[in-house]
């Protein structure tokens, strides 16, 4: 088969060390979602509070080591990983920009409105 | 890599077939392209979350209140505990497929087939551990009241500011009111079970128990705007979790209730907003079904290496496949975990 080159190492320890990354990060994240501390919690950048950035950063992280080690991303051509990865970051991006930007526009005309709508 | 060489693979030549112009086989490349639709798919379902939450922020429940069981610890506020043994359970499910991935590639059978067998074990924990989690999440612990504005409202107890369940304080009250089924309906008229208390009950319950104090679905915001509010218990609100109302207050918004919630289904649920039970029935619904067909998979390939067909063939790469869609269910999951358990 013609893939059989990169594929006889083994790479065991590879495999651990990032179990350990991942499992230190999640252990991480449950205790920072449990303690909550203030300095991070009641400050905010962007209009979201620090928890909340760290939290997504460390989620990142943890999809980077799946796909890159796990589904061994990084053993792949730069060719197949562009077009796995790129669409998604675009897309996934774009979702959101304009989703949530318009999620806070309606709660800022419910908040507004002179009608109360739940009470 | 120069992981293609099946032909002199001139500039001309590189699609002209007979060739692996991304250095994966078909099959491989096939599942990639599936993962990147169905990421996308749940990218939709999350941002759809995520556009419900923004636009009601202000109301939205708080997520280490709504999840506080762990199997065995019976009335003990554990927050988040059980979901992140979860996502060890399937953090090292995956450790134990990229396991076998590997061994495949020493052509090693049985060290293959033992710890393909071993993710499908932590594939079944997993999605049983969802089935508790939905359990308790639609049984529900203390229950609420929803007004005849759709709002809900949940009960505190003024003394230790702790939430208080609807049993310990409505009253029992001489009144029957019957399940309207199917079979007594004039034209396909039926409703779900009754809830254990009826409105008039919690209202009598509230008027006995002088340190019941309804919290609202608002997040109290520590400010000098937010003090002047005569309406709200200063004392008994913190800031980022939900407003407690004084004692006047509770009783004028308890006259307006209509319904007594217990639980969660698609229709409402005794958390809060109405769309925060469907999204989590939705996505982690969708998500436990992917573990569940990973699982099937799973075992058809675990059958196929017991079998000896990749073997003969000289090649476990249908594991690999299967590893790499069993790798995003796993990815999937932490994307799951981040926006509903911990943001």
């Amino acid at each position: 088969m013609s893939h059989d080159k990169h594929e006889h190492v083994s790479n065991l320890g590879r495999i651990w060390k990032v179990f350990a990354i991942l499992s230190v990060i999640t252990t991480f994240e449950v205790a920072m979602g449990i303690v909550k501390p203030d300095v991070l919690h009641m400050n905010n950048f962007l209009s979201m509070n620090l928890l909340n950035w760290l939290f997504i950063i460390l989620t990142l992280v943890k999809a980077y080591y799946i796909v890159w080690a796990f589904m061994h991303m990084e053993g792949e051509k730069a060719s197949l990983r562009w077009t796995v990865v790129a669409p998604i970051i675009f897309l996934v991006l774009y979702l959101l920009f304009i989703l949530l930007v318009e999620a806070d526009y309606i709660y800022e005309v419910f908040k507004n409105a002179t009608i109360k709508w739940n009470f | 890599m120069g992981a293609t060489v099946t032909t002199a693979n001139t500039g001309e030549k590189t699609w002209g077939g007979g060739n692996e112009p991304l250095g994966a086989s078909y099959g491989k490349l096939m599942m990639w392209f599936f993962i990147v639709s169905d990421a996308l798919t749940f990218s939709g379902f999350l941002a759809a979350y995520g556009f419900s939450r923004f636009k009601f922020i202000e109301t939205w429940p708080l997520p280490d209140e709504v999840f506080t069981h762990f199997p065995f610890m019976h009335g003990v506020e554990a927050p988040m505990y059980y979901v992140a043994l979860m996502t060890f359970i399937l953090i090292f499910s995956s450790v134990t497929m990229v396991l076998a991935v590997d061994a495949g590639h020493h052509l090693n059978k049985a060290k293959v087939a033992f710890y393909m067998f071993l993710t499908i074990i932590g594939g079944l924990i997993f999605v049983g551990s969802q089935a508790w989690e939905w359990k308790n999440f639609i049984k529900g612990e203390y229950g609420a009241v929803e007004t005849k504005g759709g709002s809900l409202l949940q009960f505190v107890d003024a003394t230790t500011g702790k939430r208080v369940k609807l049993e310990d304080f409505a009253a029992k009250l001489p009144e029957e009111r019957t399940q309207l089924t199917r079979s007594q309906g004039k034209w396909f008229m039926e409703e779900s079970s009754l809830p254990t208390y009826s409105v008039a009950e919690v209202q009598e319950g509230f008027k006995t128990h002088p340190n019941v104090r309804v919290r609202i679905e608002t997040i109290y915001k520590d400010d000098a705007a937010a003090k002047k509010d005569t309406k709200v218990d200063h004392t008994l609100s913190h800031h980022k979790h939900k407003t407690v109302l004084t004692r006047e207050e509770s009783a004028l918004r308890l006259e307006n209730a209509h319904l007594v919630v217990e639980g969660a289904n698609l229709t409402r649920n005794e958390y809060g907003s109405k769309l925060f039970a469907d999204f989590f029935f939705f996505i982690t619904g969708f998500h436990g079904f992917h573990v569940f067909s990973g699982v099937i998979i799973n075992i058809i390939i675990f059958f196929n290496v017991i079998l000896g067909t990749y073997e003969k063939r000289k090649s476990y790469e249908m594991v690999e496949k299967v590893g790499l869609y069993w790798h995003f269910v796993d990815l999937v999951w932490v994307f799951v975990f981040t926006f509903f358990y911990l943001v």
